[in-house]
């Protein structure tokens, strides 16, 4: 692999020996890690594929140590043999599945559209309510990042009971909404920031109005940004468990709170319980590969200037 | 509410004067808020009418009351926009978020604090009963609520070993290396992917005692009995691992992108210096690095200061409360006990102290990323 970067050599390294052993030292590195990362997710998968016997005699590798079987999958109702057959478990799985698209797209939808017209005016217009000026309200808003769910699951319990909205997907749409919103706004304030502010200037000139110049001058120069924090958003809500845990019970439960509910009394079924973990990642994990431009576009927005 | 609204970076004069706003649109937009908050009013009282059994005429539900807040919000921007023109119309961007999240936070938590302060089991039947501060004084007795807030600290002391793993992964991966884009996928996914899943992963099936490939692995590297979660030591520590693994990626990210915000120029200076690779690194990119640092470390912080879930799904808190985070603690005092009452006041105590902690450690940071640079 070294002898491909022969390129960098005149301007990085000094004698042949240090520069080999280096390249060993980093590439040996990089493979470690990416073996840390994947071996789980790996793991996983091989075992929805095994039976109890393979699962207690750790086998590794399938078709060498073991022969795949449609176990895991045909617990859930979603193996070949099984996908059109009525199955109660799929149902449930499919609906638990549903929860969590509904209630991340929902509210990390929610959150960009409040969290992105925040951003915007705190960081265009000055604004005076009481005594709170721009900088407070800014920080009002990103303090809401410390505050830890346990401090907010009880008072809710208690009001989403009082006002009907217990085990509902609205409730958990609201109370992510509130989760992410600090993260959206923080990101689309520096996305903000980023525009310079005589585009909108000319469009006022040319007679938008203030709403006219947002829609149609700024919002489509952020929008790479509002796709940054919409990720995002949906990463968090997604794999959200704490409230999720505490506030459904039977109709609004998510994809987390089933993978969480199921050991059975009989110990654990390895294999469905592997299947049911790998169907659980697997979207997040298919959108990061895909967008993870934009994932990493989030993560770094403000910290670097 | 005093909203003054002035222009800022040299805006243009506003196209829409205060003045030129006609005197009867000023009176409908008065009139309009002024009706919207009457009729919020009546509906809250009303509500609590009913449910004091004063009168017979009312809702099941407090729902009304929140349809009657977001119409309430609506009548606002109106009422403002009617009322200020353009000045309302800049308003406009702010009030749902601000309406949406004053209704979310500041009510809960002063409610929250009112919980805190009765005696409210929901499995007893005698409903809730102000006790004053007695749920208090049991806390200060419980010794697994302070155990849990030792864990805490621990677990956020835990975060300077992630932070030099991650360090040398940015570090890694901003090296002259091939297939950089791959590695980097790589090294983001554990951070993709759910905290539940992965405890499900990782602690329970592949740290499994009998056949998990960790505990394995472990025995053939001289360790004959790799129970990772029996003992409290360990099993602390494996939690670490645990969410480290999960967390370490986003650190990771934010030191990358300040790595390559970087100069090339002021690296080159230290080579022609004639520093060593471990000279250039302290004198001059980890100074460097400091503020991209001290943001991600305490950015980590504040979502390890959260850490329940992988606790909740792994061990339980066990063995007996070792591994506790006060989060799962408090869920439990909740799930298992039903003890509204005292876990609320466990929790309120615990945001006390986190904020006073957080204020404390952003004051020391930007002190120390000033006195260093």
């Amino acid at each position: 692999m070294s002898v491909q970067t022969t390129e960098y050599v005149a301007s990085e390294i000094r004698s042949p020996a240090s520069f080999v052993a280096s390249r060993v030292f980093i590439y040996g590195a990089l493979v470690f890690w990416a073996f840390i990362c994947l071996f789980p997710i790996y793991w996983t998968i091989t075992t929805s594929f095994k039976t109890a016997v393979d699962v207690t005699q750790g086998h590794l590798i399938p078709f060498v140590d073991f022969q795949p079987d449609w176990k895991g999958w045909r617990s859930l109702g979603l193996s070949p043999d099984s996908i059109f057959q009525t199955s109660t478990v799929r149902e449930e799985f499919l609906k638990r599945f549903m929860n969590s698209v509904i209630t991340s797209v929902g509210a990390s939808s929610l959150a960009i559209i409040i969290g992105s017209l925040a951003a915007y005016g705190l960081t265009r217009y000055r604004y005076h309510f009481a005594w709170f000026k721009n900088e407070d309200i800014s920080f009002f808003f990103l303090s809401q990042l410390i505050l830890p769910p346990v401090v907010l699951a009880l008072p809710f319990l208690v009001l989403y009971r009082e006002v009907g909205l217990l085990d509902t997907r609205v409730g958990l749409i609201l109370l992510y909404t509130l989760m992410v919103l600090p993260i959206v706004i923080w990101i689309m304030r520096d996305q903000f920031n980023s525009i310079p502010v005589e585009l909108e200037e000319a469009a006022l000139v040319d007679g938008l109005s203030i709403w006219g110049a947002f829609f149609r001058i700024v919002m489509p120069i952020a929008l790479p940004g509002m796709v940054a924090a919409f990720i995002l958003a949906m990463v968090l809500c997604w794999n959200e468990y704490f409230f999720a845990a505490l506030l459904t019970s039977t109709d609004a439960k998510t994809i987390p709170v089933m993978v969480a509910s199921q050991t059975g009394s009989q110990g654990i079924n390895w294999w469905s319980m592997a299947a049911l973990a790998t169907a659980a990642i697997a979207p997040l994990a298919v959108i990061g590969i895909a967008l993870e431009r934009y994932l990493i576009m989030g993560m770094t927005a403000g910290a670097v200037k | 509410m005093a909203n003054q609204t002035l222009p800022t970076n040299a805006w243009p004069a506003d196209a829409a004067p205060y003045d030129l706003i006609s005197p009867s649109r000023k009176r409908l937009g008065w009139a309009l808020m002024a009706a919207a908050t009457l009729g919020l009013l009546a509906v809250i009282a009303l509500e609590i009418l009913y449910k004091t059994d004063a009168d017979t005429v009312g809702f099941d539900t407090w729902r009304p009351v929140v349809y009657a807040y977001v119409l309430w919000g609506v009548a606002l921007g109106i009422g403002r926009v009617l009322t200020r023109g353009e000045d309302g119309q800049r308003a406009l961007f702010l009030l749902p978020a601000l309406l949406f999240t004053i209704a979310m936070v500041i009510f809960p938590t002063l409610f929250g604090f009112y919980i805190a302060l009765t005696d409210w089991n929901l499995s007893s039947f005698s409903g809730r009963k102000f006790n004053g501060l007695a749920n208090f004084w049991q806390m200060l007795g419980d010794p697994y609520y302070r155990n849990a807030l030792l864990n805490m600290v621990l677990y956020v002391l835990a975060v300077s070993v992630e932070y030099v793993i991650a360090f040398g992964l940015a570090l890694l991966l901003n090296a002259q290396i091939r297939a950089r884009k791959f590695f980097r996928v790589v090294f983001l996914m554990p951070l993709m992917l759910s905290p539940v899943a992965v405890s499900w992963m990782i602690g329970k099936s592949l740290m499994e005692y009998r056949f998990g490939p960790a505990a394995t692995l472990a025995r053939h590297l001289g360790w004959e009995n790799p129970a990772f979660f029996s003992d409290p030591i360990t099993a602390r520590i494996s939690i670490m691992v645990l969410d480290a693994w999960t967390f370490i990626p986003f650190m990771m990210i934010m030191l990358l992108a300040g790595l390559q915000a970087m100069s090339r120029e002021v690296l080159e200076a230290a080579r022609v210096d004639g520093a060593n690779a471990w000279q250039t690194f302290w004198q001059v990119t980890f100074p460097l690095m400091l503020p991209v640092s001290v943001t991600a470390v305490i950015l980590r912080i504040i979502f390890k200061l959260k850490l329940a879930d992988i606790i909740i799904t792994v061990t339980s808190g066990g063995p007996g409360g070792a591994t506790d985070s006060v989060s799962s603690f408090i869920y439990r005092e909740y799930r298992d006990r039903s003890n509204v009452g005292y876990g609320t006041m466990l929790a309120m105590v615990y945001l006390i102290i986190i904020v006073v902690f957080v204020t404390w450690l952003l004051k020391f940071a930007s002190r120390f990323v000033r006195n260093v640079n």
